[in-house]
């Protein structure tokens, strides 16, 4: 069987440590990298599936190597940081991460996002259909049904629906969602998105008070988790 | 309240110098009156009261402005020695001498406001811009153990089956380190609390120097094994009048520092020595030491150097500091541009005459 390897820039001995063990004994095969250079380096020679980084790191700014990262490389990449600043994690989102979390995190958590991560990567090119009889977004065909009833959703409901579905597992930034659905004059708009998801919630989820299919990130935007 | 004490004293300081330089310019003038005219005289006192309002407050400037205008009608203006004013020409000049003097002080006195505000605000700013970087590795220096130990806990707890024997303790571990390492950031903020409060009573004690650093060396090399501590004692240390937990503190602070700024395979000493009844530590390592130019900021709270890639809270050399100070001591540090740091304590008063040995 090909374990998926997993790269781990961390500056604390400690976390790399930890994440070692978690990893290795969760089916991963796991290199770490104390700094942002090693990491670059080691990124650069053995491409890994997916990448842990740190956002604090001695020798350069994690959204530094992010963005040097993402001018090749293309597979999943989670942010594990301290900075619980709603600005830096929308930052790194923007510089191209796919997901964060914010140290300490749960490990069932954190393998979960891994796994999906991973998931939607390998999935990305096109599974028509997503979701399963609860709740099943058909993007061929551009219908959605709830427990096999079809469900009635305005053309922006369902582009909203579609786009957060194709990035399953992965935060969208209000801004990102923004622009993509109704334009770029529109960023500064969060209201329309508001009204928009809690619209769609009435529609998709069981209790719209507490979703299960999309979440909201505090601050930062929200994601699709794949519950059916 | 105590803060405004000392600014009374010179206000009042500032009084006297006003009206002492108000009379001592006219005692000169006064001697040259054969010599001067009148008109000049106004001159001579209004540059006087001009360059007082350029380093003194409002009010006596405007005090020395009003001394000057009444001295100048009294003395200079003919008739001599009445407030009467003969011509109306002298009349205009004498208004328009103490106008000239009030709007000096105000507008100097404004200047002053303006620019006492820009350096408030700056000062401000570089205190909240420290302060920040001091939460943010703050709360680096406190979660990152925390997530060591919940993650270790998850993991020791979830019952995966390809957890080996050996990775559990590993584990383990990682929770013992990780808990001691909060301890002692926790024990690091209650310190600098405990000085910040005012309230830090040393509970001095006769202390064996020798034992102590004993203790602490132990305790740092145990943690860090790749890096040996060695220690030089004098021969005959006495016995010391010092709050041994608080020295404790102070040489594990240094000593850490030394271990985790000199980089792997940097030589750490500890040196003893006694100098009548002056007591003195040394800790020096030949890492690379600090730029001359950040040696007067290390003691600061929340300062951290600037070219340092370690993470840190900038707390342990001002606990140092704290430390040291309130059991009567003092603290140096010098750094040769070769590299190396060395840092001196010394206990006067502290060693007894008593010889151990």
């Amino acid at each position: 069987m090909n374990k998926p390897g997993i790269l781990v820039i961390d500056d604390e001995a400690q976390m790399r440590r930890l994440l070692d063990i978690t990893l290795q004994t969760n089916g991963y095969l796991v290199t770490c990298a104390a700094t942002a250079k090693e990491g670059l380096i080691q990124a650069a020679n053995h491409p890994p599936d997916l990448v842990l980084l740190d956002l604090g790191l001695p020798d350069k700014s994690g959204q530094d190597v992010l963005k040097s990262l993402r001018q090749w490389y293309t597979n999943p990449i989670i942010i594990l940081s301290v900075q619980h600043d709603e600005e830096a994690i929308i930052t790194a989102l923007d510089n191209g991460a796919n997901d964060y979390l914010s140290k300490p995190f749960r490990t069932g958590e954190l393998l979960a996002r891994i796994r999906s991560a991973i998931r939607t990567f390998n999935t990305e090119e096109g599974e028509p259909i997503i979701g399963g009889p609860d709740l099943e977004i058909d993007l061929t065909a551009r219908t959605v049904k709830r427990n096999n009833e079809p469900v009635k959703l305005t053309l922006t409901e369902y582009s909203l629906l579609a786009l957060l579905a194709r990035n399953e597992g992965k935060v969208l930034t209000h801004q990102y969602l923004l622009r993509a659905i109704w334009g770029p004059g529109f960023i500064s708009q969060s209201q329309y998105l508001r009204v928009f998801i809690a619209q769609l919630r009435k529609k998709i989820e069981k209790d719209p008070n507490r979703p299960e299919y999309i979440l909201t990130e505090s601050g930062v935007g929200y994601r699709f988790i794949n519950n059916s | 309240m105590p803060r405004t004490a000392p600014h009374k004293i010179e206000l009042k300081k500032q009084y006297l110098y006003s009206i002492l330089s108000v009379l001592l310019v006219t005692a000169i003038c006064y001697g040259l009156t054969p010599y001067l005219g009148y008109r000049v005289v106004a001159l001579i006192l209004l540059v006087t009261v001009s360059l007082i309002a350029i380093s003194f407050d409002i009010w006596p400037v405007l005090l020395s402005a009003a001394l000057s205008a009444f001295i100048w009608d009294f003395f200079f203006i003919p008739p001599h020695f009445t407030i009467h004013v003969n011509s109306t020409e002298d009349a205009i000049l004498l208004i328009m001498y103490f106008i000239i003097a009030l709007v000096n002080a105000v507008l100097t006195y404004k200047i002053r406001q303006v620019e006492k505000l820009a350096r408030l605000r700056e000062e401000k700013a570089k205190a909240i811009k420290l302060y920040n970087t001091f939460l943010n590795s703050l709360s680096h220096e406190l979660k990152t153990p925390i997530a060591a130990i919940i993650g270790a806990t998850d993991n020791l707890q979830a019952g995966n089956e390809s957890l080996s024997e050996e990775n559990k303790e590993q584990l383990v571990e990682e929770i013992a380190k990780a808990s001691f390492r909060l301890n002692q950031q926790v024990e690091n903020l209650l310190n600098m609390s405990r000085i910040e409060s005012g309230f830090l009573k040393p509970r001095q004690d006769w202390c064996d120097i020798s034992e102590t650093i004993h203790e602490v060396v132990r305790r740092i090399e145990e943690n860090n094994p790749a890096q040996p501590v060695s220690i030089q004692l004098h021969p005959d240390l006495p016995l010391c009048r010092l709050d041994k937990v608080m020295l404790e503190t102070v040489l594990y602070n240094l000593l850490i520092n030394a271990v985790r700024y000199s980089g792997p395979q940097s030589a750490i000493a500890v040196i003893a020595a006694c100098y009548a009844d002056t007591l003195e530590l040394t800790i020096e390592d030949n890492g690379p030491g600090f730029p001359t130019e950040e040696i007067n900021y290390v003691f600061r709270k929340f300062y951290r150097g600037t070219d340092n890639t370690t993470s840190g809270t900038g707390l342990g050399l001002s606990i140092v500091k704290g430390f040291t100070e309130a059991m009567g001591g003092t603290v140096e540090l010098s750094s040769p541009t070769g590299g190396g740091a060395r840092f001196t304590l010394r206990f006067p008063g502290a060693a007894s005459p008593v010889k151990l040995h």
